[in-house]
């Protein structure tokens, strides 16, 4: 069973009076003024949302597709990571030099990418050039050609890709918490085996890109130098003609129960450091605790100044980069804890990461920690006005998910509406310490040991394998 | 379209520290960034990692300001913050929002002012850069390949050739002697440059400035220092072993020209066409079509810095991780044919015009942000130009020197600077095979 934390360990003083050494006074807020936006959709269902910046000349944007690698996990993983890398080798009318060498001519960067959820198109570059960048992203997105030596060769890229990240233990402890989180469901797969990549045939690129991108589908995003007017004219002219059609929904089968904490071991032979990662299924975007959770995990291990980092990094020096986060997907969410540790202090690192987890679930928070976590949420938050980057990523966020088109004027006051109270509720519903899932990738005969002090152990090796029985006897 | 008109206003203090304020009233969002002119190329002897290690240091605490109260007082401001170490400078940088400006600059004149650290701090930070160390290093695949393995390949002279994350031994041989004494040496307001950018007016930032800095003492002039490299003479060879990655790596370095050097304008010309992306000639040879490796990489003082931050001896590096049933010679051999091909033939002038706008397109993106920090990029150039070259409007007046670049000087910089006869070459090689 897991050890009782031990709260006898002084935690720093985050509210030692400051006021009498000379710490100038913070001036009055200004108003935050979010850039107006534009949002319609074309005739074909294509989502378009625009935002004018003229601060510097270029444009960027994102193309995204509502669907992503969750769609055919259960069958066929990573099929649209591969159909996102192969599609930017070759349209009907260019070769990839060329889709290159035009980028390059347009001074642009384009990228093309699939998470969980979403497949995307992203791009940038000078604005003289943005129709002609437009069009060559539509054409990416319409008239993929596949080549079969593209596909052959961004295969093997996969297969070496994927190789290498076997061997990096933040990769093996995501894997392994996605797969205990999320047990038979798409998001219990966060990457393919080399044996699932040498099987991808390549009619299956093609049938998933016919299938998911489609403009019913998708949502673009553009940020830039450039009059909005002109450029939904532009959008129509270039994308009007693109046809829809209906785009079929991933699986949701039933998640895994979780009950009592567990350690699952990833063995990696003479690792001279240990990789920690534990947590717990959590919430969506959508769902009404989000911004709650969102402050907790602020407080918990979301700054710099958080109580995770403070203690086990500043005071403890166990650790260079602590931190901890409330992710969330589609369909469901995960809260996790991380930190990269000294072998010798693994079991101290877990007691003080359950320490912490315990004390946000069971005492409130004082005042001024709330004040000063609320002030840096709503601070940070304004930061990313400051880029077109950081615009269109915080658009994408809200039109995405579909959430309340006001989200970005109206969340500096529901951050500042929220109490201590919401604050321990959100820990105690989302901060799962006492069914954690504890993740640790390390060297076994180091420090193996000190993870069974924990929970039961069931154990793998770096490729995945089981080398132990489950709790179940599996 | 060769030059920017950012508004940059500058100052300097009797304490000879500088001042440079690039206001943009668009957002109600300020950077704050103090640059020392002191990198790990010149941490003492004995003390490799120290000028990192320092730097950790700089966030224990200050006269007026105990540990955690730096990073408390700007969290809970509304912003973020942190430093970085780099060959020939380090910064302490803030993104807040602008009612925050005054407490910042409060909190990095106090530091600059006087640290407050004891030995219970540097026992404490030793052990947290040694956790950084091995989480970007030796518990990481390819982990400082090739930043940390070509210096002492390539160069001769301490200062440029040893470990800059540093020897643990080192590290643990570090006192607080040490801090205070690199303090005393290096953090002068004479060695320094602050700057503001975004939401504030010149006036109102430079009066700020004033308040907080302008009675800082001077301090000691910086003292001399030999950071040079003689030439390379031959091709230096070393190999380190890769404990994780399943592929072999090559890095291959050439000696870059001193900065705003006309070869220097030629060579980022040649670096945008050799390393720039997936259409750079490195790439698409060695990924795209010969298929020989899976990444390629590069550039001048690539990979932990570009061509505006250093200011002594660097390098134009190649990196690239091929496929394991190629042989060193062969992986090499499809480098060195890329290269030579510049060397004879040079650029055509319309391939020369579209690395020009992909130049100038990247310029201004690195402007812009960085880092999640709004400016990052225009203020970290501006406190190059500014310490190294004296004048941060360079900032805007540079790109001239780029556009201005001939296809003959591109070929002249190749045949001169790609030597296959003077360079340095590392070899990463795996211990264990890959899984297949």
């Amino acid at each position: 069973m897991a050890t009782t934390p031990t709260p006898n360990i002084e935690s720093p003083d985050l509210d030692a009076p400051h006021l009498n050494t000379g710490v100038p006074a913070l001036g009055p807020e200004s108003a935050v003024v979010w850039p107006p936006r534009t949002r319609s959709v074309l005739a074909n269902g294509l989502e378009v949302v625009l935002v004018e910046s003229h601060a510097i000349p270029k444009f960027t944007g994102i193309l995204y597709f509502r669907s992503g690698n969750a769609i055919t996990a259960l069958d066929t993983p990573g099929l649209a990571e591969i159909t996102a890398a192969v599609i930017r080798t070759g349209t009907a009318n260019r070769t990839s030099r060329q889709i290159e060498e035009d980028l390059r001519r347009m001074g642009a960067d384009l990228g093309t990418s699939a998470g969980s959820d979403t497949s995307a198109i992203s791009f940038s570059g000078l604005a003289e050039f943005s129709s002609e960048l437009l069009a060559l992203v539509s054409e990416l997105a319409q008239q993929a050609s596949f080549p079969v030596e593209e596909f052959e060769r961004e295969r093997r890229q996969m297969i070496e890709g994927l190789r290498i990240e076997r061997t990096t233990p933040s990769f093996l402890a995501s894997e392994r918490l996605r797969r205990v989180l999320f047990g038979a469901h798409p998001y219990a797969f966060i990457s393919p085996s080399e044996s699932q990549v040498a099987s991808y045939r390549h009619e299956q690129l093609s049938a998933f890109y016919r299938a998911q991108y489609r403009p019913g589908n998708a949502l673009l995003v553009a940020v830039g130098d450039f009059s909005s007017p002109a450029m939904h004219d532009e959008v129509e002219r270039i994308f009007g003609s693109w046809k829809t059609a209906e785009v079929p929904q991933p699986p949701n089968p039933a998640l895994p129960e979780l009950h009592g904490r567990r350690v699952h071991f990833v063995h990696m032979p003479e690792s001279v450091q240990t990789q920690v990662l534990l947590g717990n299924r959590a919430i969506t975007r959508k769902h009404p605790d989000w911004l709650r959770l969102s402050l907790a995990n602020s407080l918990f291990g979301g700054a710099f100044n958080s109580r995770l980092v403070m203690n086990i990094r500043e005071a403890k020096g166990y650790t260079y980069s602590p931190g901890s986060g409330a992710h969330a997907l589609r369909q469901h969410g995960y809260f996790s804890v991380h930190a990269a540790v000294r072998n010798d202090v693994v079991a101290a690192s877990l007691t003080e990461i359950f320490y912490e987890l315990d004390r946000i679930r069971s005492l409130p928070v004082g005042a001024q920690e709330l004040d000063d976590a609320q002030s840096y949420l709503t601070g940070v938050f304004s930061l990313g006005l400051a880029t077109q980057d950081g615009l269109a990523g915080k658009l994408s966020g809200i039109y995405l998910e579909h959430l309340p088109e006001d989200s970005l004027e109206t969340y500096r006051d529901r951050i500042r509406a929220l109490t201590a109270g919401d604050v321990m509720a959100a820990a105690r519903a989302y901060f799962d310490s006492a069914n954690a899932q504890i993740v640790i990738v390390g060297d076994r005969e180091q420090v193996g040991a000190q993870a069974a002090l924990f929970g039961d152990v069931t154990e793998y090796d770096a490729q995945g394998v089981q080398l132990t029985k489950d709790a179940k006897g599996n | 379209m060769n030059s920017l008109h950012i508004p940059i206003e500058s100052a300097a203090f009797e304490n000879g520290l500088r001042v440079v304020i690039a206001p943009d009233r668009a957002a109600p969002v300020v950077t704050v960034g103090v640059y020392y002119n002191i990198g790990f190329r010149l941490e003492p002897r004995g003390r490799s990692g120290f000028a990192h290690l320092f730097e950790h240091m700089m966030f224990q605490g200050s006269e007026h300001a105990g540990k955690m109260m730096h990073i408390k007082l700007i969290n809970s401001s509304g912003g973020v913050l942190n430093g970085s170490t780099h060959y020939d400078v380090t910064n302490y940088y803030e993104a807040v929002p602008s009612n925050a400006l005054d407490r910042v600059l409060w909190l990095e004149a106090d530091r600059m002012r006087a640290l407050k650290v004891d030995d219970e701090n540097l026992r404490n930070q030793r052990d947290v850069v040694k956790e950084e160390v091995r989480v970007n290093v030796l518990n990481q695949p390819y982990g400082g390949f090739p930043w940390l393995d070509m210096p002492p390949v390539a160069f001769r002279n301490w200062p440029n050739a040893h470990n800059f994350y540093g020897d643990f031994a080192d590290l643990d041989a570090a006192t607080l002697g040490d801090v205070q004494q690199f303090f005393k040496t290096y953090y002068a307001p004479s060695n320094a440059v602050l700057l503001i950018l975004g939401d504030v007016t010149p006036e109102a930032g430079l009066a700020l400035a004033r308040c907080h800095f302008e009675s800082i003492p001077a301090g000691p002039p910086r003292p001399a220092a030999d950071v040079t490299e003689a030439p390379f003479e031959g091709e230096r060879r070393g190999e380190v072993e890769e404990k994780f990655g399943t592929l072999p790596g090559i890095a291959v370095g050439y000696r870059a020209p001193e900065r705003r050097t006309p070869d220097w304008y030629a060579l980022a010309m040649l670096d945008q066409a050799l390393y720039g992306g997936r259409a750079g000639r490195l790439y698409r040879r060695l990924v795209l079509e010969q298929q020989i490796a899976v990444d390629t990489g590069g550039g001048i003082h690539y990979p932990v810095g570009d061509l505006f931050d250093y200011n002594g001896p660097t390098l134009l590096v190649s990196r690239l991780l091929y496929k394991p049933e190629y042989s060193t010679e062969q992986a090499l051999a499809a480098h060195d044919a890329v290269l030579d091909d510049v060397r004879q033939h040079g650029i055509e002038s319309d391939e020369l015009d579209h690395l020009k706008v992909k130049f100038r397109s990247d310029y201004v993106s690195s402007l812009e942000g960085g880092h999640g920090i709004p400016r990052y990029g225009l203020m970290h150039y501006m406190a190059c130009f500014t310490l190294f070259d004296g004048d941060p409007r360079l900032v805007n007046s540079i790109l001239g020197g780029f556009m201005d670049v001939t296809p003959e000087q591109v070929r002249a910089a190749a045949e001169k600077y790609l030597d296959p006869k003077r360079r340095a070459i590392v070899i990463r090689r795996p211990v264990k095979k890959g899984a297949a």
